[in-house]
């Protein structure tokens, strides 16, 4: 099997090693890692870390579909996810999201068709106070309104 | 009168995260150098005389928990910080790490210290992405002035933390799911006893502490277990308490008050302002989206452990939603619940199957095909669910907004079965 995963994987994996007591401890730094390659976990991206790991690929499969942050399926280039919790709910969060989805012309769990953005909607996210709030890939933007999600996907369909 | 607070002067200043800010501006480390010199039951000893209480939720005294974990064991100890903070309507861990971390990791040191242990890690939620990055930046500078790691001041006690992320679930936050999530597993609640002081993180003996209550534990330290006791108004609950204010209200946010010190009104109308706009209170959602809701009749309460628990809900992490008369109630449990049945690991029957059924009936009833039936329907899952018959708490806290939800405010949900429509836009 050829490796797809880069070296800057392995070396930071290395690294942590040492601070576990058990190897499978590693699983999900490592599809955190992996993901990045991506974005997102192709079959081949699995097996790979289910080689490092050194446990069956099915178990790597077992536990990264139990959570929600490992994409099991493309995503586009940014990930917009949008919190609907309660607090943010009570903050207008519906019409951000509804917002989202005219401007992109998606719906919520879709992508675009030139694969620039995915919409989704978020469980709390811990920005209760500032809401309502959403993540675009890694980081947090919060207090928002529909303005300032303009001005984002503005900004980021227009970088190439 | 302006009380003393520990977290709250510090937050949303970017310097106050520096090991300098630390050491020069809040005593940094000095705390741990003292407990060093402490008899590790002593430091146990002032940790229960604190009557510091789990900021996590369930608000267990920190010292007995620290006293469950056996001083011999053949294998490690852990000491593992839950900052998975995921309970609908808080955030304050995350201010927490964004400018105090070098507090969390030296409260850390101390239980490390106290319990025997030297390895510690910060099971973190993978959506705190930027906090974890700060988390590390700030590990370095600790490592690299000797206050993490081998021999630390010259006493021969080692002590590693390591920041370990999560990856999106909200049952992660429940000890033994997050244990599993950090062994490298799904992260499905264990069957419990064995209880994690007895066999927790990799086999060992394991203290696992939500980030507030750790980095309370070096002022604990440093000033006694009685001041800090005595912060408190109650008897045994002590400090001051992160308190999360979110929702209708003029000024939301996070407001650091002794814990029983005043009421949910004074909460909502003194310290956060009132309801947005001047509108009327409809319903307050005192603890997080798993405890039980408030009428406005009821906002006289104290807000504390014990006093809310008699008043049939819980502080759980603190977290206050606020309700004003212009948004659905049944809107918001259709969405609560959305959230429980979302986020069920899917172990247990009743929570499984029960959270999922709660959900289509709410759908229903807010469609306008809803019946008679399925509100009584609602409390008799609500009843199926609840009452320890799952294996962790999830099914308790799905069950707990429903009943109260459909038992106080049953007139808003009689309405849609009459044909209203929602007139939340």
């Amino acid at each position: 099997m050829s490796k797809v995963l880069p070296d800057s994987f392995y070396t930071a994996m290395e690294a942590l090693v040492p601070r576990y007591p058990t190897r499978v401890a590693l699983l999900l730094p490592a599809l955190h890692e992996a993901q990045k390659k991506y974005g997102w976990l192709p079959p081949e991206v699995l097996d790979e870390v289910a080689e490092f790991i050194k446990v069956h690929p099915a178990q790597v499969r077992e536990v990264a579909s139990f959570y929600t942050m490992y994409n099991l399926k493309v995503v586009g280039e940014h990930h917009l996810k949008v919190c609907t919790n309660v607090s943010c709910a009570l903050r207008g969060a519906d019409k951000i999201l509804e917002h989202c989805e005219k401007r992109l012309g998606i719906k919520s769990g879709e992508t675009t068709s030139d694969m620039k953005f995915t919409l989704a909607e978020e469980e709390c996210l811990g920005a209760c106070g500032t809401a309502p709030a959403m993540m675009l890939d890694d980081e947090y933007y919060e207090n928002l309104d529909t303005q300032k999600i303009d001005r984002l996907i503005d900004r980021l369909g227009s970088a190439e | 009168m302006a009380s003393e607070t520990m977290f709250i002067q510090h937050f949303g200043n970017e310097e106050a995260r520096s090991l300098n800010y630390y050491k020069n501006q809040m005593d940094g480390y000095s705390a741990l150098k003292k407990a060093l010199n402490l008899n590790p039951e002593d430091v146990i000893g002032e940790v229960k005389k604190s009557n510091l209480r789990g900021r996590g939720g369930a608000g267990f005294p920190t010292g007995v928990k620290w006293g469950f974990i056996p001083k011999k064991s053949d294998i490690p100890k852990y000491i593992v910080c839950n900052a998975d903070e995921s309970e609908p309507g808080t955030f304050k861990d995350r201010d927490l790490m964004r400018y105090t971390p070098h507090l969390v990791f030296e409260g850390m040191a101390i239980a490390g210290w106290a319990i025997g242990s030297s390895c510690g890690y910060i099971y973190i939620r993978g959506e705190y992405a930027r906090e974890a990055k700060l988390l590390n930046q700030a590990l370095d500078e600790a490592y690299q002035a000797g206050f993490l790691g081998k021999n630390i001041f010259g006493t021969g006690f080692d002590f590693d933390i390591t920041v370990h992320r999560g990856a999106g679930a909200y049952i992660c936050g429940e000890e033994t799911g997050l244990l599993n999530s950090l062994e490298g597993k799904r992260g499905e609640p264990r069957v419990k006893p064995p209880f994690p002081a007895i066999a927790g993180a990799f086999g060992g003996p394991t203290v696992v502490n939500n980030v507030e209550t750790l980095a309370a534990v070096p002022f604990i330290i440093n000033r006694g277990g009685d001041w800090y006791s005595n912060l408190g108004k109650l008897e045994n609950s002590g400090g001051t308490r992160l308190f999360c204010v979110s929702g209708h209200v003029k000024k939301p946010g996070l407001y650091e008050l002794p814990a029983g010190s005043f009421t949910m009104r004074q909460l909502i109308y003194d310290y956060a302002g009132g309801i947005l706009n001047d509108k009327k209170l409809k319903a307050v959602i005192p603890g997080g989206a798993s405890s039980p809701v408030l009428t406005p009749d009821e906002i006289d309460v104290i807000v504390d452990i014990e006093p809310l628990m008699k008043a049939g809900t819980m502080l759980g992490s603190a977290a206050t939603m606020v309700i004003s008369e212009d948004y659905c109630v049944v809107k918001v449990l259709k969405r609560i619940t959305y959230f429980f049945a979302h986020e069920s690991c899917g172990q247990c029957t009743p929570c499984r199957e029960g959270t999922a059924w709660m959900y289509s009936i709410l759908k229903r009833i807010l469609s306008g095909h809803g019946s008679e039936r399925d509100i009584d329907m609602l409390s008799e899952l609500a009843e199926n669910i609840g009452g320890g018959k799952t294996l962790c708490a999830l099914g308790d806290a799905a069950a707990g907004p429903v009943a109260s939800f459909v038992r106080k405010f049953r007139p808003d949900f009689e309405a849609y079965v009459r044909g209203a429509k929602c007139r939340t836009v």
